[in-house]
């Protein structure tokens, strides 16, 4: 039995990146991860960096934040000035998580997953994009993009 | 036990090659079918077509050369190739007649010289191969791609394509989702093209040099932090073969000049 467990285990291994879910399926609630993914609470300053810096979330690829001090903002992805506008904080972290749970064809890299990943390169193998800590201060600075600040 | 470990294992293979099912997403129609000239600037673009500006055509000039020169005693390519290799390049990637393989044109190259001159295989993005290549595209410069992808080349073809529409890469991504789905975005500072091969080899401004359709897959393959495949891997070729199909009637632009 332990036996059997093992040749399937490095099966799996072999064929990379069929590594165990990060995110439970009981922590998904239609289109949202409602509960934070650390216990220590995300922070807006951080995130805010997380956010346009290129060796962390490098999320101004793709996507523009009005008045942030960022060159060249990306437009493949839809404008986040006011995100929190339309989406609450659990939209959001499911968003960044891994929005092909909910949008299976979407162009919009899954921060926060390592299972069912195919021929990723060798030094991005062994963790997600991002840290748990990472996606929270994302949703924190997020969740503030309203057109109106005190709502 | 054994049958159960069995059944596991093809579980795990099955569910792994699950994640690597090529999507059946859009493709481009011929009407809106674009070079990556046009995508680039006015300044770039001018770089491309100046005959006395245009780098690449340094890479040119020194193909004209070593095609014309005997190296170590063996025939030149030229005593071979008289009429010179009009519209040849135009027909790559192409299968073997003999061996049934799909080459390049780097492979067809390094197979003259290794049949016909008793001379080694050149490496990728080595000077002579990078010359050799942009001298015999430089011929059918102008030209549509004109490859076939009936008979012997229709499962290179289909290959390429699934790996063209694959997510691949801890970003996931397939290259359609940048170049048939988004093109004409802008990606940071870059605007995404359709990812079309026929100005290769090209001059990259960020490479500072010419540098072969395979070194460009394997920048993009890098971009979704996907493990890129060897120079020379016969799947990249796939690739080549089905960019150059869904080419459909572009012109071959090589030396162009790129970002
Ligand atoms: C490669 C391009 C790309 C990158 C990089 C990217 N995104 Fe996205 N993002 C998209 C696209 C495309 C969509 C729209 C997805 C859809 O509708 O299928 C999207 C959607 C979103 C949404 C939902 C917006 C809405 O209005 O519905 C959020 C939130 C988001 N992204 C946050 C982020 C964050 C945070 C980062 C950086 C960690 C990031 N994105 C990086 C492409 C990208
Ligand atoms: C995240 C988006 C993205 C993905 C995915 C991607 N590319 Fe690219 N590709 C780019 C960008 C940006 C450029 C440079 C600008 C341009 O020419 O599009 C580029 C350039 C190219 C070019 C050169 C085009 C020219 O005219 O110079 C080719 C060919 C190409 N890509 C093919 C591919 C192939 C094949 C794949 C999949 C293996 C792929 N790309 C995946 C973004 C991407
Ligand atoms: C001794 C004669 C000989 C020499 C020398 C030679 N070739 Fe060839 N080449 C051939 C023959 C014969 C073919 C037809 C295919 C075959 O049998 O390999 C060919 C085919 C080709 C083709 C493909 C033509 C097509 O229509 O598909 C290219 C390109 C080519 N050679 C380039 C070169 C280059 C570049 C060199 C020098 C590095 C070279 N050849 C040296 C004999 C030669």
């Amino acid at each position: 039995m332990i036996r059997r467990i093992l040749i399937a285990g490095l099966l799996v291994s072999a064929c990379g990146g069929n590594d165990p879910r990060l995110v439970e399926p009981s922590q998904i609630a239609g289109d949202a991860i409602p509960q934070p993914l650390t216990e220590a609470p995300g922070d807006t300053h951080r995130g805010k960096i997380v956010f346009s810096e290129r060796n962390q979330g490098h999320c101004v690829l793709c996507h523009v934040v009005q008045g942030l001090d960022a060159e060249f903002q990306g437009n493949v992805g839809p404008d986040l000035t006011y995100v929190a506008d339309r989406l609450n904080a659990g939209q959001i972290r499911l968003r960044i998580v891994d929005y092909q749970l909910v949008r299976p064809g979407t162009l919009m890299p899954s921060y926060y997953r390592n299972h069912d990943l195919y021929q990723v390169g060798e030094a991005f193998a062994d963790a997600p994009i991002l840290t748990a800590e990472q996606i929270e201060d994302l949703v924190t600075y997020l969740s503030e993009m309203k057109a109106h600040q005190d709502e | 036990m054994i049958r159960a470990s069995l059944l596991l294992c093809v579980f795990a293979i099955s569910a792994c090659q699950e994640a690597a099912q090529p999507s059946q997403q859009s493709a481009l129609t011929i009407e809106e079918i674009r070079s990556g000239y046009t995508f680039l600037t006015a300044e770039t673009q001018a770089l491309q077509d100046d005959p006395f500006a245009n780098p690449g055509l340094l890479w040119v000039d020194r193909g004209a050369e070593l095609f014309q020169s005997t190296i170590a005693g063996e025939a030149s390519c030229a005593s071979c190739h008289e009429e010179g290799l009009h519209g040849v390049a135009a027909t790559y990637p192409a299968v073997d007649e003999s061996s049934g393989v799909l080459l390049n044109l780097e492979g067809r190259i390094n197979q003259c010289r290794t049949q016909h001159q008793s001379l080694d295989a050149l490496a990728y993005e080595s000077e002579e191969l990078l010359a050799l290549t942009a001298y015999i595209f430089n011929q059918s410069h102008g030209l549509p791609a004109n490859v076939d992808i009936s008979g012997p080349a229709e499962a290179a073809y289909q290959r390429g394509y699934d790996y063209f529409q694959t997510r691949r890469g801890q970003f996931n991504l397939s290259c359609q989702h940048c170049h048939t789905e988004n093109w004409g975005k802008q990606l940071r500072g870059d605007t995404i093209s359709q990812g079309h091969g026929n100005g290769f080899p090209a001059y990259r401004l960020e490479w500072q040099s010419l540098g072969s359709l395979q070194r460009r897959l394997r920048d993009c393959d890098t971009g979704v932090r996907a493990e890129p495949l060897p120079f020379g891997d016969p799947r990249y070729i796939d690739v080549e073969l089905y960019l150059a199909a869904r080419s459909q009637g572009l012109a071959l632009e090589s030396p162009a000049v790129r970002r």
